[in-house]
């Protein structure tokens, strides 16, 4: 059952978007989420769409995968859809029944918004499908290296993630271990309703949260006898270079970007089937 | 020259009760005086509780004596100046292997040294290629090491701690948490390093039998250095060591029992060919 969480899955295989570098997938990911909402015509869906289907192949990660990505945020979607159908006024009432009523502006405005919703979540998942949790962490931190003249701790933020992502499978275990040991004791996990089960999990977490601070204060040693003494000073082992296929990736961005923000512009904002 | 060097060294900790406050003081370490010379392999053993990993600790300043002095190559381990220098000298290896691996990857675990101080990039390159060519996990170093045995996980820690080049390396019960396999892979890791490398390896343990390698042996009993001489010496001497709760390897054990009944063998035996060929001499 915890085995099930997969945030920051990765799809391994050889492409050149695997390839890339980080700092271009989350750049290119952001500006992508932030052209969803940049235009408001059926022409601009169209590019769009292209463009993430383009990405989709040379991603090589298969589409079932993808999709697959999208059930848990089906009934976020549902409600979202609903709320723009019915609660949108329009010049034109569509259908009408009981206290509900169907304009084609809330139309319009619900099958856009399902759109945007489900490109936003394909979009960022290429971009986990694509790139391991270590890359992403030295990503993070390079992009946000100027802000450490404002006194945000960046390099320790991006070392918290990439240890966290270490020891979660470690930390699975032992949730394993504990839970097996408590069953053994006759702990009953499985029965009762919910506040049950949640009153239930108190003997799980109590001892792997005590483990976990024990790990932590090891760790710290382990760390400060191998000479760690924050971000100063320290070199990379992996340092991130851009190479000539990143600047093409942020050159053909840039082409999709313009394309949006002209079709934004000058195309209006009906074209539309009724 | 002497790689290490301690002076009436004490370590002092706060004792708290149940709602934190100080009761008392406990002694961890009790005027101790040890030398160990360049090169060596000495070895420290005593039960648990007996000071022996708080000593270690103090090798690599991750703990700071509370009297008397410490030298690890000729740095006073008190001067915040020389802290980095003390660390780099003097490498450490933990008892749990899941909890000092840092990396996601066997190899950028072993890069992780080197990137602290300030090595630059190829030059991590080499060392981590060689420290993991040393330690025999090179075929390993792109996995993950959540995937390892764990005596493959102590090698990659024992790799981790060589890339930083250090003159002497500590090994605190590195083999406590693993099964006799695991154990023997890392001893004779251990043992190729120090023939290989000339680093200073220090031991602490409670296994006797990991020690009779050793050019030096230190028996540790609440605090204080009670037994200190080779391997062959302390082993001679099985009812001192019973005394201070430790167990004797079984052929010195038997060994010694058949002296004590009037067989004429040396004492201080501690390989089972010894005894071996010493009964094969009896008339």
């Amino acid at each position: 059952m915890i085995r099930d969480i997969t945030i920051g899955q990765y799809y391994p295989a050889n492409s050149i978007l695997h390839r890339l570098d980080p700092r271009v997938k989350i750049v290119c990911t952001l500006l992508f989420l932030i052209s969803l909402f940049l235009q408001k015509s059926i022409l601009g869906y169209v590019v769009a769409t292209l463009f993430l289907v383009i990405v989709i192949r040379e991603s090589k990660v298969p589409f079932k995968f993808i999709v697959k990505g999208l059930k848990p945020i089906i009934l976020l979607l549902l409600i979202t859809v609903g709320f723009n159908l019915f609660l949108t006024d329009g010049p034109v009432v569509l259908v009408k029944f009981w206290i509900f009523r169907i304009t084609d502006t809330g139309l319009e405005t619900a099958v856009y918004m399902a759109i945007r919703l489900m490109y936003l979540i394909i979009g960022s998942s290429l971009m986990t499908f694509t790139t391991t949790p270590n890359e992403l962490t030295d990503g993070i931190e390079k992009l946000l290296h100027p802000l450490n003249k404002i006194k945000v701790p960046v390099h320790e933020i991006a070392m918290m993630m990439s240890i966290a992502l270490r020891f979660i499978p470690i930390l699975l275990e032992e949730t394993d271990k504990i839970m097996k040991a408590q069953i053994a004791r006759g702990a009953d996990l499985e029965s009762g309703n919910i506040i049950q089960k949640a009153k239930s999990m108190i003997p799980i977490l109590v001892p792997l949260f005590v483990s976990a601070f024990r790990r932590a204060n090891d760790l710290a040693m382990a760390m400060e006898s191998r000479c760690y003494r924050g971000g100063d000073g320290r070199t990379k082992m992996k340092p991130l270079v851009y190479k000539s296929r990143d600047r093409m990736a942020y050159a053909a961005m840039i082409v999709y970007m313009v394309l949006i923000v002209v079709i934004g512009r000058f195309v209006p904002f009906h074209i539309w089937i009724f | 020259m002497e790689m290490i060097q301690t002076e009436d060294l004490v370590f002092e900790y706060d004792k708290h009760d149940e709602e934190g406050n100080v009761i008392g003081k406990n002694t961890a370490i009790d005027g101790v005086n040890i030398d160990i010379e360049q090169g060596s392999f000495v070895a420290i053993l005593g039960h648990n509780g007996s000071g022996k990993s708080t000593l270690a600790k103090h090798i690599n300043a991750i703990l700071v004596p509370s009297g008397g002095t410490m030298w690890v190559d000729g740095s006073d381990t008190k001067d915040p100046d020389k802290l980095w220098d003390v660390r780099q000298t003097a490498g450490m290896v933990f008892q749990n292997p899941d909890n000092q691996i840092i990396g996601t990857i066997v190899e950028e675990d072993v890069g992780f040294g080197p990137e602290n101080l300030g090595v630059p990039t190829e030059d991590i390159w080499t060392r981590v290629e060689e420290s993991l060519r040393s330690v025999g996990m090179l075929e390993y170093r792109h996995h993950s090491p959540n995937k390892l045995s764990g005596g493959q996980k102590q090698r990659v820690a024992i790799a981790g701690v060589i890339a930083m080049r250090p003159k002497c390396i500590v090994l605190d019960e590195p083999t406590a948490m693993l099964d006799p396999n695991g154990r023997r892979e890392v001893l004779r890791t251990v043992e190729e390093l120090r023939k290989k490398e000339n680093v200073t390896v220090i031991l602490i343990t409670h296994y006797m039998e990991e020690v009779i390698d050793a050019d030096k042996v230190c028996v540790m009993d609440s605090g204080h250095v009670v037994m200190e001489g080779t391997p062959r010496e302390i082993f001679s001497r099985v009812d001192e060591l019973k005394k201070y709760r430790l167990d004797v390897p079984q052929v010195t054990m038997l060994a010694d029992e058949l002296q004590s009944r009037g067989l004429d063998i040396p004492s201080g035996i501690l390989r089972t060919e010894e005894l071996v060929e010493a009964l094969c001499q009896l008339d």
